[in-house]
């Protein structure tokens, strides 16, 4: 297929897309049962006859779980539903220790809210049909063959995650295309992150995300035939799933074939969709009313309190921190990582913002990919880069021995930013004598660079600072470095 | 007869405080008396008989310490295999489930236990509480200790067994449909259905979650209240339990039933299939409280005709959806197979019985997309008119009163061919289970046969205490003889 011929197609069709993204929160306890949430730990380890299904046992429902369904809603704009229901979702597998999940069906607790996002400059609003709770399923590892349960030698599995509160946030198909796809969910994540009801890590699984994605003819209204994509674990896959599902969908029509309702499994390494035979053949859960479970019936005095103690959502810090002279793509990097409250914590603490938000986007940042973690665990509170920042301000150190200190901070070194540059001698050369003599040494040491400074060049300064610097392992106030030379050389 | 055996819960605790008997005597009793009868009533699976004579020590060494009881110290108790013992097999007595030991003990039988009782063993049943007879046991039936060529009725066949063959003074069972009353009905002895919600389901296999209610069996009435009593109250573990206390049962006992307003069912007298011994006794016990000094009231329960099916599709819908955690993955039967959804279908096709097939089959099929509304909505409909007759009813009256089951104990075989005829069996008792009110049956006399009949008394949510005070003025005025006897009876001479 010739390049011309794919534009052309382009322009014919326009995509439909709607996302279903299941937040796992971060609950001290489990949905239904007081088994402990966390990540790691030996298999089976955190379960108990409710979450591993035992014959006799019964759900009973977490209410801080409710509480966080109810403060996203509300983040989201939703009616909170004064009565809404648990139903059962039916359907064999072997990681559901009931063979059914626990789930809002027809009566969910968050109904009609909308999302802001802004692409390109434009701003969109996304309608979210509903925010309902649920159960999360245990894992099954299939040992054997492909990786997959097809094929296998055996499967083993483990329930820890089995009972984890999840949140479904499903969105109107409102959506046209993977960047509009992309920022929505950058954007929800932002709003859980405001929240702080998970970690939502997408790369974990904590955040997980499902694409239903159906062309159709432009300017026409009536839908296409949807896909469902899963598997896609970052913002990136998930752009990258959706523009080859929107290609794939192209040349299926374009060919006048239909496009196939299925669930299609996005192959990161590939790159492709693939059908995707599982479960989702099953189509009827044969959903009724968890006769387990009462109806759950916020009160209303209850939803104004969390709608009252609400925090500041991203769009308004965006404007807030903006307002503080922070440029757009640093503000965005505070926001969708969750460094914002560090950096809140830091201002709070009296920290300068341009430079507390620098150590935070460029060296945190920096650091944790360098180390393969995610900045929001990145061991760092408000107040130590306050202090950091505030031995910035004050010229005890440079910006380049601020990021070392920084770095041992990171790296679990005890006593705090000042006591750490104190003991590594760090603190900045900000003495003139001091200075003055080095300066004398290195013109003295390089009379040629010098002479080409005196003639004019200014670029030249350069090598005799840089030699300032080496001389002073970096411990030099390059400010002052600059001020002695220019006096020295242009008396 | 042994005295310790006849006694009643109440008689065995007195017993102990005189200093006429202690708790290992009294275990000991029992246990002899399973070992010398159950071959021929087969009312147990399990008898932990180590562990009661354990319990019964502990109870005799803390009595002889002055340290406080619990309100069943030293009284034996049979319990129904659907309650999970833990490390004790509980099979609800299915293949499925053949082996399995639970890793906790059900809140009835944590109370049990707290209150000191001395858990003898578990009872057999029908499989996962499905079926009127006790013939539904993978492990075999039950036989009624009144004829041994009969069924104790079912599900819960061995714990109405067991307290008829004099091998424990109480029972706990469940009943979904009637699973306690009829066979307290059948085998002469007092059954209690409370008011759903009253005793915590927690550790109960479920049959049909919206239903099912575990309640206790004697051959008295103040022995039921006692056991009641003590496995009442709220279970934060349930979340279907009634956030409340468990309620004084004993207390009011004794007061009789002068000016009660005692409701005769017109419905359930003029059903076709009622025996006519059956409606004798009924309709002799009616006229007893009457000059007992009840006050006699017509009522009608206009959509009790509707109660069955719709229970017949309410209760499998649940059960399909229940049952599905039998799949061989994590405990009990696993049939091995090519694949994880093979092994599944072949575990459940070795597993389970008929009739429990019969109702998964029939609740998905009524689950299903298409059929949901014409189905489960409608029985749903049909509980809450239900629900309403009964309410209409109790604005006239304190109790209503019927027969238990249309007729008394029949013979092993009779009705395994036919399920209709055995669902049959639950007509009167499917009413209250759908309004969620509690009910209980008294035995009130033999038919011709010399087989027990039970009167069904049914009371309003939570009228618990109302009902055991109407059939206590009836208990005391009948006073009948609780021990089995009659041509083919357990007690009768050996030919």
């Amino acid at each position: 297929m010739s390049t011309t011929t794919s534009v052309e197609q382009a322009t014919r069709y326009e995509a439909v897309i709607g996302l279903e993204v299941h937040v796992e929160l971060a609950t001290r306890t489990k949905m239904f049962c007081g088994c402990a949430i966390g990540f790691g730990g030996e298999p089976n380890s955190r379960t108990c006859p409710v979450c591993l299904g035992m014959p006799g046992s019964l759900p009973v429902v977490n209410g801080a779980a409710v509480e966080s369904a109810i403060r996203l809603g509300l983040a989201l704009g939703c009616e909170i539903a004064p009565t809404s229901q648990f139903h059962r979702k039916n359907y064999f597998y072997p990681d559901m220790p009931k063979d059914y999940q626990i789930s809002q069906y027809d009566v969910p607790i968050c109904l009609r809210g909308e999302l802001r996002i802004t692409v390109d400059g434009r701003e969109r609003t996304i309608g979210i049909t509903r925010v309902h709770m649920e159960e999360d399923t245990g894992k099954s590892l299939h040992v054997g063959g492909s990786g997959r349960i097809a094929g296998s030698d055996h499967s083993l599995v483990d329930y820890n995650r089995a009972g984890i509160p999840l949140l479904e946030v499903v969105s109107e198909p409102d959506l046209r295309s993977a960047e509009e796809a992309r920022a929505y969910l950058a954007e929800l994540r932002a709003v859980v992150l405001a929240l702080g009801i998970s970690d939502a890590k997408l790369e974990e699984g904590s955040m997980r995300c499902d694409a239903n994605v159906s062309l159709r003819p432009v300017g026409h209204t009536v839908f296409g035939t949807r896909v469902e994509v899963k598997n896609m674990n970052s913002l990136r896959s998930l752009g990258r799933a959706i523009d080859h599902e929107i290609e794939r969908q192209t040349r299926v029509l374009t060919a006048g074939d239909p496009v196939v309702q299925e669930t299609r499994h996005w192959d990161e390494d590939a790159g492709v969709t693939s059908p995707l035979r599982s479960k989702e053949s099953v189509d009827d859960y044969r959903y009724f009313p968890d006769p387990d479970l009462l109806p759950v019936e916020p009160d209303a005095d209850w939803i104004d309190r969390l709608r009252a103690e609400l925090p500041e959502l991203p769009a308004v810090t965006r404007a807030r921190l903006a307002g503080l002279g922070l440029p757009a793509p640093q503000v965005a990097v505070l926001v969708d990582t969750g460094l914002v409250r560090v950096l809140d914590a830091a201002l709070a603490a009296g920290a300068a913002p341009a430079l507390a938000a620098n150590l935070l986007t460029n060296d945190l940042v920096g650091w944790a990919a360098a180390n393969g973690t995610d900045p929001a665990d990145a061991p760092l509170t408000g107040a130590a880069l306050a202090e950091l920042v505030g031995l910035v301000a004050d010229g005890t150190l440079s910006t380049k021995l601020a990021r070392q200190v920084l770095e041992a901070v990171l790296g679990g070194e005890p006593g705090g930013p000042r006591a750490i540059a104190e003991a590594r001698g760090l603190v900045q050369i900000s003495d003139t004598a001091e200075l003055e003599a080095v300066v004398a040494r290195v013109v003295a040491a390089d009379p040629a660079a010098a002479q080409r400074v005196r003639d004019g060049n200014a670029k030249a300064i350069g090598a005799l600072v840089g030699a300032v610097m080496r001389e002073t392992r970096g411990r030099a106030n390059p400010r002052l470095v600059n001020e002695l030379l220019e006096r020295h050389l242009h008396p | 007869m042994h005295a310790l055996l006849t006694a009643s819960a109440p008689e065995l605790l007195a017993l102990q405080e005189a200093g006429d008997a202690s708790a290992v005597d009294i275990a000991r009793a029992h246990l002899d008396r399973i070992a010398a009868t159950d071959d021929r009533v087969h009312a147990f699976l399990h008898v932990t008989a180590d562990a009661a004579l354990a319990a019964a020590a502990d109870v005799d060494r803390r009595r002889a310490a002055g340290e406080p009881l619990g309100p069943l110290a030293g009284v034996p108790v049979a319990v129904k295999d659907l309650f999970a013992t833990c490390g004790v097999p509980t099979t609800a007595g299915s293949r499925i489930l053949e082996g399995h030991r639970p890793v906790y003990d059900a809140t009835v039988v944590a109370r049990l236990h707290a209150a000191d009782a001395v858990v003898l063993g578990k009872t057999n049943m029908d499989e996962f509480a499905m079926g009127s007879s006790g013939e539904n046991s993978a492990y075999g039936p039950s036989r009624n200790p009144w004829d041994l060529d009969r069924v104790p009725g079912g599900s819960s066949a061995g714990s109405a067994a067991a307290v008829a063959a004099l091998q424990a003074p109480l029972a706990v069972g469940t009943d979904t449909g009637g699973s306690i009353r009829q066979p307290a009905s059948l085998s002469g002895l007092v059954g209690v259905k409370p008011t759903y919600g009253l005793v915590s389901r927690y550790g109960m296999f479920a049959f049909a979650s919206s239903l099912d209610q575990a309640g206790p069996f004697a051959r008295d009435v103040a022995g039921a209240a006692l056991a009641l009593e003590v496995i009442a109250g709220h279970d934060p573990l349930d979340s279907t339990s009634i956030p409340q206390a468990a309620p004084d049962l004993l207390a009011g006992l004794e007061r009789g039933v002068e000016g009660l307003r005692v409701g005769v069912v017109a419905e359930f007298l003029a059903t076709d299939g009622l025996a006519p011994g059956v409606k004798a006794r009924v309709e002799d016990a009616i006229q007893r409280l009457g000059k007992l000094g009840a006050e006699l009231v017509d009522v009608s329960l206009p959509h009790a005709q509707y109660a069955l099916p719709a229970y017949y599709v309410i209760a499998p819908s649940e059960c399909s959806s229940n049952l599905s955690r039998y799949d061989g993955v994590r405990y009990g039967l696993r049939v091995p197979a090519e694949t994880a959804e093979q092994m599944m279908a072949v575990t459940r096709e070795a597993g389970f019985g008929r009739e429990v097939k019969r109702r998964i089959m029939i609740g998905t099929y009524a689950l299903s997309a298409g059929y949901y509304d014409a189905y489960y909505v409608s029985a749903q409909r049909v509980r809450t008119l239900v629900t309403r007759d009964f309410a209409d009813a109790y604005r006239r009256c304190d109790v209503l009163v019927g027969p238990t089951a249309p007729e008394t104990a029949f013979r092993l075989g009779a009705k395994t061919a036919d399920p209709l005829s055995m669902y049959l069996n639950d007509v009167f008792s499917i009413p209250s289970s759908l309004a969620g009110a509690p009910a209980l049956s008294l035995p009130v006399g033999a038919d011709e046969r010399g087989l027990p009949v039970g009167l069904q008394i049914m009371a309003p949510v939570l009228g618990e205490a109302t009902m055991l005070r109407a059939a206590r003025a009836l208990e005391a005025d009948l006073a009948l003889d609780p021990v089995p006897s009659g041509a083919n009876a357990l007690e009768a001479p050996r030919p």
